[in-house]
């Protein structure tokens, strides 16, 4: 029975004569072995090798409509992880089956046993295993043969090619010892079919091996998935029901108790509760949700039961995309393998060639017995020679690197972005929301003496005030009044004064809140206080002056608070060797403070965003590697620029889309992560690149025999075989040691 | 006399080699006539090879391809277009569409991870 299993989503099915109709028109559609109908969800299930389309097609003859469901990645995962395992299974089972073979003929011969055939009796025993090792070829590796075959006539040709030629010709020879040992001269007649058997048993075990090997490689993919519930409670019709995931449709209305994962993207409409997020955004605290919240698809509901409605599915989750984009990065190419893909392109044809030289030059000018000199040489050279671990060098430990990094918060666009990032020396560095949290709070309030209240007061006229002004220094005042729980009164007669500050009046009293320039326009004295606000500029915080009815009446600052983290995390960046630049808007004093507190040395203040873009080409044109760090939103044109622009936007869709890299977790800290990350695996790549160019520059000259003069002996076809198999698994292990990266953040 | 043979057959090995992989490939591809074109081609990924390998599309517009993996050998489970930075996984014994960016006239080659499996996109 086929294992094909399609489903369909139904309209216009209600009753049980549809599915009788239904699965009558199905039944006659080629290909379809069985089709059921679920009539509560609506449901097709089609098992059988059939097109969608046809089943589509059969059902709409029928006067229905259908539509295909796609499978979930997690249950098309699990599918390819069940083909992975029968394919595995397989390899296996040849590997034992040859080895069965070649392993007993091996060690006839290393225990001395007669390899010739001179008499018709041996002639008779060797016939009968060449005919068994012949089963073995077929049996065992009889995908070689047909892979090269097919290759052969596009053109093309690759390891299949290699191992069918080599194995084929040992044994090809061999069957022309057995079969006409005459043509041959005596010292020639030996047979070669435990190098058939043997080479085909050890790659074929080889390759189970990688194939174990590589399934870890996408360790980090598989977390991911594991983040996506396979089911979602929906309510329909009054009721609530358990649905598979791809039958939630945008609009339905989902209900998640405590302790479940949020089945796919939507928006609270009923309920509150603390939903944990840290998968998606690294962010260790749950965040609180309540009725117009967003939810994401795979973070956790911690306490409360929520419903919501779905606004994403399927694919268009955030979660999805996520997964989407890791995995495109994964099998995307780095530049570093350029010269890797032009050899391989050539590779194999160039074995071949190597292969008939070396031949030819035994046949000519090798020590007797040339004919099975000649054909040994052919053999090893031919199956020594590895394309596998040239080709697997780079994509391995990338899989593994982008892996990783997104178990890290880290997500990479691609393997360019990934190479790029191991060369930077300079990181442009945007202050706002990057150093800072990006929301200014109101750090200071001083009272003159001849203020008549205290600070609450002061502060409750203030923010009576900016209610008003959309200045992001407002919100500020504002919050810090929401957080005393301050009555406000309303401003009348409010004004903003452009490069001055605001004025207005609060409970019939004038309030001025702005720089020296509208205390002078107003003729307030302020007496010491611009020591005052001196001290606190250099502290990398803006003040201003506070006047009521004509007199001073104090000085209230604010700042952008830093990032508790940012300063570890920007020691940590110079300490692998990235030299810091800060890019701000705000004056040169503020800017200056916020850099000494940090341990930054270039600052670059009074910018307008533009500017950002402009920098960012000076340095490059100075012979520097530039990365930039920004929220993604306001200096987008100067991520584009840099070599490497990092998004820290705690994962929006636009960072996402646009960034060479996206730092799901508001922190420096993952560009660091970054940067190591993508050093561990530039280092690994080359690691790989350089085995596989040693293993076959040194490999395919022994195989042709140039240590004879100092050994007088040639390389056997079988351990050529044993150290092709193996190369491989060497390269997919190495890589695989990634997994073990950690990054060096002290927090 | 064996020798002069045997040599003579070396050689002209190395020679047909050389054409066969090299030259004949490039040549008679284009001139094969059975270009597909568009996206309706399912494209089998099985023994080695993509087939058909050359596939024909209009500049200009996205695509979808379509690629059935049969071979279950892990080489065969990744398609890369890397100059249109798109790849793929695609999933064995089973359909996998593959969409394409809109791409300006020319050829595109695309190989699996290892660059065992090789086709060309021809964008005109």
């Amino acid at each position: 029975m086929s294992e094909l299993k399609q489903t369909f989503r139904l309209e216009g099915a209600s009753c049980a004569g549809c599915v009788r109709k239904i699965e009558g028109a199905l039944a006659e559609v080629p290909g379809v072995e069985d089709a059921r109908i679920n009539l509560a969800d609506k449901t097709l299930l089609v098992q059988g090798d059939v097109t969608p389309q046809a089943c589509i097609a059969a059902v709409q003859n029928a006067g229905y409509g259908a539509e295909q469901v796609r499978v979930s990645e997690r249950e098309r995962r699990e599918q390819q992880r069940a083909e992975e395992q029968r394919h595995y299974r397989d390899l296996l089972r040849r590997c034992y089956i040859a080895l069965g073979l070649g392993v007993p003929l091996m060690a006839w011969g290393v225990l001395g046993g007669d390899m010739m055939v001179n008499t018709p009796g041996q002639q008779l025993a060797w016939g009968v295993v060449g005919l068994l090792t012949l089963v073995v070829l077929v049996y065992c590796g009889g995908h070689f043969f047909t892979g090269a075959r097919r290759a052969f006539l596009h053109h093309n040709a690759n390891m299949d090619t290699l191992v069918a030629l080599g194995t084929g010709t040992a044994w090809a020879f061999s069957m022309l010892v057995v079969v006409a040992p005459q043509l041959l001269p005596e010292a020639a007649r030996h047979v070669y079919f435990e190098a058939s058997a043997m080479i085909i048993g050890l790659i074929n075990l080889g390759q189970a091996l990688e194939l174990r090997a590589r399934g870890r490689t996408s360790a980090a993919v598989e977390k991911l998935l594991q983040l996506q519930e396979p089911t979602a409670r929906v309510l329909r019709d009054g009721e609530e029901r358990d649905l598979p995931l791809e039958l939630v449709q945008v609009g339905d209305r989902i209900r998640v108790r405590p302790g479940e994962k949020i089945p796919v993207d939507g928006a609270v409409e009923e309920g509150s509760s603390l939903v944990d997020e840290s998968m998606l955004t690294g962010e260790p605290l749950p965040v609180k949700k309540a009725s117009g919240d967003f939810l994401s698809a795979g973070t956790l509901n911690k306490n409360g039961t929520l419903l919501f409605r779905a606004e994403k599915v399927g694919a268009e989750t955030r979660l999805a995309q996520i997964i989407e984009m890791v995995k495109n990065a994964q099998s995307s190419r780095v530049p570093i393998a350029r010269l890797a893909d032009t050899i391989s392109s050539i590779f194999v044809p160039t074995v071949m060639m190597i292969a008939v030289l070396a031949a030819l030059i035994w046949f000519n000018f090798g020590p007797d017995p040339r004919a099975a000199h000649t054909l040994v040489v052919l053999t090893s050279v031919l199956i020594i020679a590895c394309p596998c671990a040239l080709g697997l060098a780079t994509p391995m430990s990338v899989m593994v690197g982008v892996g990783k990094g997104a178990e890290y918060g880290v997500l990479i666009r691609n393997g360019k972005a990934l190479q790029q990032a191991s060369k930077l020396d300079t990181l442009v560095v945007d202050k706002t929301g990057t150093l800072t949290e990006g929301a200014p709070r109101l750090t200071d309030i001083e009272i003159d003496p001849g203020f008549a209240g205290g600070e609450d007061a002061l502060l409750r006229l203030l923010a009576s005030l900016e209610q008003g002004s959309e200045h992001p220094l407002a919100e500020a005042v504002l919050s810090a009044a929401r957080e005393k729980e301050l009555e406000l009164a309303s401003a009348e007669a409010f004004e903003a004064i452009t490069a001055h500050g605001v004025q207005g009046s609060v409970d019939g009293r004038r309030v001025l809140l702005g720089n020296r320039k509208l205390m002078q326009r107003h003729n307030i004295d302020i007496g010491d206080w611009p020591q005052t606000v001196q001290k606190l500029a250099q502290e990398g915080r803006t003040a201003m002056y506070a006047a009521v009815d004509g007199s001073i009446a104090g000085v209230i600052a604010v700042a952008d608070p830093l990032r508790q983290d940012a300063a570890a995390a920007i020691e940590r960046l110079q300490k692998l060797g990235l030299s810091i630049h800060m890019l701000t808007g705000d004056n040169e004093g503020t800017a200056r403070a916020v850099a000494r507190q940090l341990g930054i040395d270039s600052v670059h203040a009074d910018l307008q965003p533009e500017d950002k873009e402009r920098i960012v080409a000076e340095l490059q044109r100075g012979g520097a590697h530039v990365g930039m760090a920004g929220d993604g939103i306001n200096d987008a044109p100067a991520l584009a620029r840099a070599e490497v622009g990092f998004a820290i936007g705690a994962g929006t869709d636009v960072a996402i889309e646009t960034a060479d890299v996206t730092l799901m977790r508001s922190s420096l800290h993952g560009v660091a992560d970054a940067v190591e990350l993508s050093r561990a695996t530039l280092r690994n790549i080359k690691q790989n690149l350089f085995g596989a160019f040693v293993y076959n520059v040194l490999g395919i000259p022994i195989a042709a025999g140039v240590l004879y003069p100092l050994t007088g002996a040639l390389l056997s076809p079988v351990i050529a075989g044993a150290a092709m198999a193996f190369s491989s698994v060497t390269v997919v292990s190495n890589a695989n040691r990634l997994r073990w990266f950690k990054p060096g953040e002290a927090a | 006399m064996l020798t002069l043979i045997v040599n003579i057959a070396g050689v002209l090995l190395i020679a047909a080699i050389v054409w066969w992989f090299w030259i004949a490939g490039k040549n008679t591809a284009p001139a094969a006539g059975a270009v597909p074109s568009g996206a309706a081609t399912e494209i089998l990924v099985k023994n080695g090879v993509y087939e058909p390998e050359r596939i024909r599309l209009p500049s200009g517009s996205p695509a979808t391809l379509r690629f059935r993996r049969e071979d279950p050998s892990p080489c065969a489970e990744y398609v890369l277009f890397p100059d249109l930075e798109v790849s793929a996984q695609l999933a064995l014994h089973q359909v996998t569409e593959v969409r394409l960016p809109a791409a300006e006239p020319g050829e595109y080659p695309f190989t699996c991870q290892m660059q065992m499996y090789r086709g060309t996109l021809v964008v005109e």
